[in-house]
């Protein structure tokens, strides 16, 4: 079997220690981040991609990606302890997660929101291994007019699934394509926007954009409305859930990973729709459906299962197409052009230990994140004490000395503060910051095919429509777009989000 | 009157896209616009202004339309000014001072950001910050950046 050659070849990659150290790494950091509310993955992500340029790709991704699905991990944590998600997929977790920790029962809560997790990373990562090949196979195929129509079928349908109004992401997801023109055009090499800093010919810095948007914007806003948190310090007692427990957890375990495995590999915010859509199926279909909303290990076990399986198939499209699904994905996708490799489906032939090894190091990570999580819970809590006044500081810090180390680049910094106040007002206006870093990683990718399909037309637009790919990527892309915009729809969605945030 | 102070929000939030779209679009005129088959730089730039300042004024619109009530909230300046002034001393001085000194100054100006730390604290957190990314950065992780800078006497 091919399959087992493979996964032997990524055996072999992800446990080199170097791999397995930064692999432990990467899920130690993206659970303090997933417990700390305030900072979360995508600004991680970005403040640490500077500290990875050393090492080798798989390595640097591997790590990127411990950070990633770490946080889905500590983010349940907080949910359950407090009450308070630190990662919106953890939004349910913490209904009947927090309600079983009143009751006293915080071990076994925790304790099945990593088991379920380690369950559905696990399945999760198979569905990855078993799927990611034959979509590969079929993008090979690809030209650059089905490339450009899969990047806006991207862009539209990430909106289709986000919260708030539709235009409004509309025009963030413009704006983003907008800001990703600066630089040298590929084509002619004129410097555009540069204002004749030569810094800017290699276009803004993205990690500049995502400190700026998701991190320095962040800290503003928490700044103007500080809450002191209030800790419940709880003796937890038992970690082990009893044999009823058991017997109650393994049906939604299963629903969740099948429901959380399909949606990742949506764009949008695929794992917190997952964990919202398995919340709502438990309470449909579960023998305990009373229980449910006050305390039920269901309602534990099936939105975190989701939400972990559909982090880790979110990494299908990324690594088959070259189109992430959301924003964390496009700061990996990022790393990787950083690293010299160009993302797609070519990747898997032409880079197989750094394709099968991150696979294979994804579940390496869920059972680092099992063995980690349970025995440190004392450790994640005391984190939570950590005064903002210290964090927030930190925060600058490293961004300031990790994205000066980009190039030895004063301009990174500067812009970090010009996209800091960019986020700010338009988060303050009621616009979403992801769909704008969406757009503007995957600007220069939908430019380069858009000019490259018409050349190959003679300057004939309807190349896009004649090719039969392209034309069903754009109409699934306009059906996203409608979905997205008629109001019966958008309302049902301000419900499934209405506990996001 | 009550329509238009409803809709501030969406108001305001239209006229910076717009604001933003028509900037790159002006810009954009500059370069060579070109046409679909021979695009030029200019193409991508003025196509896509155009229909961010199109989709501003679809905001603006429905601003008047459906506006949501809802406030823009107050504004922390204090916040603001002193994080931006803390990158911009970072990116301004690292080259003369080195990380050392140059991040102490960031930090300590990020501190002033939030009015109710005691000033001492603000100092001692300043100092340990930059000792730990001192040691983080440039001894563990042998990032290539310059401890101390030209402008100091050693």
């Amino acid at each position: 079997m091919e399959l087992f050659d493979n996964l032997g070849l990524g055996f072999e990659t992800a446990l080199r220690v170097e791999n397995l150290f930064w692999c432990f790494v990467g899920v130690l950091l993206g659970t303090a981040v997933g417990v700390l509310p305030g900072i979360g993955p995508i600004a991680t992500i970005a403040l640490l991609l500077p500290i990875t340029f050393t090492f080798e790709p798989v390595t640097a991704i591997i790590m990127l990606a411990g950070i990633y699905y770490g946080a889905q991990y500590g983010g349940s944590t907080t949910a359950i302890l407090i009450n308070l998600p630190g990662e919106s997929s953890a939004a349910v977790t913490a209904i009947d997660g927090h309600e079983m920790a009143r009751n006293g029962r915080a071990g076994p809560a925790l304790a099945t929101a990593a088991i379920g997790s380690f369950v559905a990373g696990c399945i999760a990562t198979i569905v990855v291994a078993l799927f990611a090949p034959p979509l590969a196979a079929v993008a090979l195929t690809f030209g650059s007019a089905e490339y450009f129509s899969l990047v806006v079928l991207g862009l539209i349908a990430s909106i289709a699934l986000a919260r708030g109004s539709a235009i409004k992401a509309l025009a963030m997801i413009f704006l983003g394509l907008l800001f990703g023109t600066v630089g040298q055009d590929i084509y002619t090499g004129t410097p555009r926007f540069t204002f004749g800093v030569r810094e800017l010919y290699s276009g803004v810095n993205f990690v500049s954009v995502a400190v700026g948007m998701f991190g320095v914007a962040e800290i503003i806003r928490n700044l103007e409305s500080e809450r002191t948190r209030e800790l419940i310090t709880q003796k937890i007692t038992s970690l082990m859930p009893t044999r009823e427990d058991f017997r109650r957890m393994w049906a939604p375990i299963a629903r969740g990973t099948v429901l959380g495995s399909a949606l990742g590999i949506l764009p949008g915010a695929g794992h917190v729709l997952a964990s919202f859509g398995a919340y709502t199926i438990e309470k449909r279909v579960s023998r305990n459906k009373k229980e449910i909303g006050h305390g039920a290990i269901e309602a534990v076990a099936g939105p975190e299962s989701a939400n972990n399986a559909a982090a880790q198939t979110s990494f299908i499209p990324l690594l088959t197409l070259g189109v992430p699904p959301h924003p964390t994905m496009a700061l990996i996708l990022g790393a990787l052009i950083i690293h010299g490799i160009q993302p797609g489906p070519q990747i898997i032939d032409t880079q197989p230990a750094l394709f099968w090894g991150l696979i294979v190091s994804m579940w390496v990570g869920n059972l680092f994140l099992v063995v980690l999580n349970l025995p440190l819970i004392g450790l994640w809590v005391r984190m939570l004490m950590i005064p903002y006044r210290m964090l927030f500081p930190a925060i600058i810090a490293f961004a300031a000395v990790g994205t000066f180390s980009i190039g030895q680049n004063q301009w990174h910094i500067f812009a970090i503060a010009f996209f800091g106040i960019l986020g700010y007002v338009l988060i303050k206006l009621g616009f979403e910051p992801a769909p704008f870093l969406l757009g503007f990683v995957l600007g220069p990718l939908l430019e380069q095919h858009l000019r490259r399909a018409l050349i190959i037309s003679r300057g004939d637009p309807s190349i896009f429509i004649d090719r039969p790919v392209s034309a069903a990527l754009l109409a699934l892309a306009a059906a996203a777009l409608v979905l997205a915009i008629l109001p019966a729809i958008r309302q049902k969605r301000e419900e499934v989000f209405v506990e996001d945030d | 009157m009550l329509e238009a102070r409803r809709a501030l929000k969406d108001i305001l939030a239209g006229a910076v896209i717009i604001a933003l779209g028509l900037a790159f679009a002006l810009g954009s005129l500059d370069y060579e616009v070109g046409d679909p088959l021979r695009m030029g730089p200019g193409y991508m730039p003025l196509a896509l202004g155009v229909i961010v300042v199109g989709l501003g004024i679809g905001i603006v619109i429905k601003g008047f339309l459906a506006g949501e009530a809802e406030a823009i909230g107050e504004v922390d300046w204090r916040a603001i000014a002193f994080l931006i002034a803390a990158l911009l001393f970072f990116g301004l001085t690292v080259r003369g001072l080195g990380v050392g000194l140059s991040l102490f100054g960031a930090t300590l100006l990020a501190s002033l950001a939030r009015s109710r730390t005691p000033l001492i604290e603000m100092v001692l957190i300043s100092v340990g910050l930059t000792v730990l990314s001192v040691v983080l950065f440039i001894f563990v992780l042998q990032l290539r950046v310059p401890l101390t800078g030209p402008w100091l006497p050693f």
